[in-house]
């Protein structure tokens, strides 16, 4: 195998096999500025892969995943995997699961729902269907499955 | 009933056999909501009724099913009379409110209202009308008067006329006369179609739907037409407007083509779509519709609020 063109990293998260074109959104979800000032995010797109036949990956530096972070990754990314690197070595390895309930990841599409008014809640999705991907909000029942536009 | 201490916020939240309990527990309220029996399970019991919007029919026949069962109301009748205007959350309103009554009606605005009231709540909620969501108790009522004409919910040949997109009343219904096995038609103005998603999802539960434009093609060998209004605001031009809801005006001239078992159903208040000819009609059903809100009602609450404290 080649080895690929961006430098190892000794501690953070590599998200690998992101859907062709999707790495600058999964950096969105990450949050890069909020990102330890010391850290170095590696971006590689349109990488040939053999499962995908194009892929985009993502290396983050001194970070792991918060599982709400995870989640919008399912959501936008579903091939991706993540593995999360100790000292060079790879110790956790998983792909991204979408969970039953998805908690203050999206914003409800519908502007009159009570979850985008100014109550102490956060928004919520039930999983209609995983094939393809559709939610339902929890609190007005709107389904969304374009989930780019609906970020929260 | 296993309703005691439940939410009900959707039609959705209800089986087949929970309505249909519901309906039967309505039926034996009758007499009760006519005042010819008198009964208090409701004793002791308070019910806060939180009306964030204007309603009137809604309103007062859950405050007459509380008050003829022997419970006592706390209303809020009007939003800006309450602490949302200081900018209190809706949140914060209902966990206040759901320490001083046994539980909480909700009328709302927004959609998901209810849902998120009964977060706040740890006391049953009814919704009574979320924005464009649910209101299951409307759905409750219709199907009440549907079985009293019918005796039954299954087989039956509904056609649902008029707003289908918005008309939140008819979207819960449509759900639930799937469930029961009857048939659906469909007359909408263009615009104002019932959206694909909820034809789906009536599918889904198993139910025939149709679409027929043509209203006297419709109710032929129907057993219910459902009105519903057409709002003005909906349309961009006024003229298409007029032109729509004249197309869809009920008189008797229409409803010689019908069977003479028809009914003809209204969540009123109605702005012109049933001609006043028709009310001493026997295919009027709407004003025994909205009486039979009580007894629904009160079915409910004794339901979810369970069996009396003491005596009642």
């Amino acid at each position: 195998m080649r080895e690929l063109k961006i430098t190892p990293i000794r501690n953070g998260t590599v998200i690998d096999h992101i859907g062709n074109g999707l790495a600058l959104e999964v950096l969105r979800i990450i949050g890069v500025r909020d990102l330890d000032k010391d850290s170095t995010v590696s971006v590689a797109l349109h990488v040939r892969s053999g499962k995908l036949g194009w892929k985009d990956i993502v290396k983050v530096e001194n970070m792991e995943l918060s599982p709400r972070k995870a989640n919008a990754i399912a959501l936008i990314a579903p091939t991706a995997t993540l593995s999360i690197i100790r000292d060079f070595k790879v110790r956790e390895k998983r792909v991204v699961d979408l969970p039953p309930r998805i908690v203050g990841v999206l914003r409800c599409p519908n502007p009159t729902c009570i979850s985008n008014q100014s109550e102490p809640i956060e928004s919520e999705f039930g999983v209609l269907t995983r094939r393809p991907v559709v939610l339902a909000c929890a609190f007005c029942e709107r389904t969304v499955d374009d989930f780019l536009r609906h970020l929260a | 009933m296993s309703l005691h201490g439940r939410d009900i916020t959707s039609i959705r939240d209800l089986s087949r056999e929970e309505i249909e309990e519901i309906l039967a527990a309505a039926r034996k309220m009758i007499p009760l909501a006519e005042g010819t029996k008198v009964a208090h399970p409701l004793l002791e019991r308070i019910v806060a009724m939180a009306f964030f919007e204007p309603s009137t029919r809604t309103r007062l026949s859950f405050e007459a099913a509380v008050q003829r069962l022997g419970g006592r109301c706390l209303t809020i009748a009007d939003a800006g009379a309450t602490s949302l205007r200081k900018g209190e959350s809706l949140y914060d309103t209902i966990r206040m409110l759901s320490s001083y009554a046994d539980a909480i009606v909700i009328r709302h605005p927004n959609e998901g209202s209810a849902r998120l009231a009964a977060r706040a709540s740890d006391r049953p909620v009814i919704n009574a009308g979320d924005g464009s969501g649910q209101h299951p108790t409307q759905t409750l009522l219709d199907l009440a008067t549907l079985q009293e004409a019918f005796g039954t919910l299954t087989g039956l040949k509904i056609v649902l006329l008029g707003d289908l997109k918005y008309g939140r009343t008819v979207h819960s219904l449509a759900y639930a006369l799937a469930e029961f096995g009857s048939e659906l038609v469909l007359t909408a103005p263009p615009g104002l179609k019932l959206p694909e998603e909820r034809s789906e999802e009536i599918r889904r539960a198993g139910g025939r739907v149709s679409e027929e434009p043509d209203l006297r093609k419709a109710i032929r060998d129907a057993d219910a037409l459902y009105v519903t209004r057409i709002q003005k605001e909906r349309f961009v031009d006024e003229s298409e407007f007029r032109k729509v809801a004249g197309s869809y005006r009920i008189d008797v001239d229409l409803l010689a083509g019908a069977k003479p078992r028809l009914i003809v159903m209204h969540p009123l208040p109605r702005a012109g779509e049933i001609a006043p000819e028709v009310d001493p009609t026997p295919h009027a059903a709407y004003f025994r519709q909205a009486f039979l809100a009580v007894p629904v009602r009160m079915a409910l609450l004794t339901a979810v609020l369970g069996p009396a404290k003491r005596g009642g």
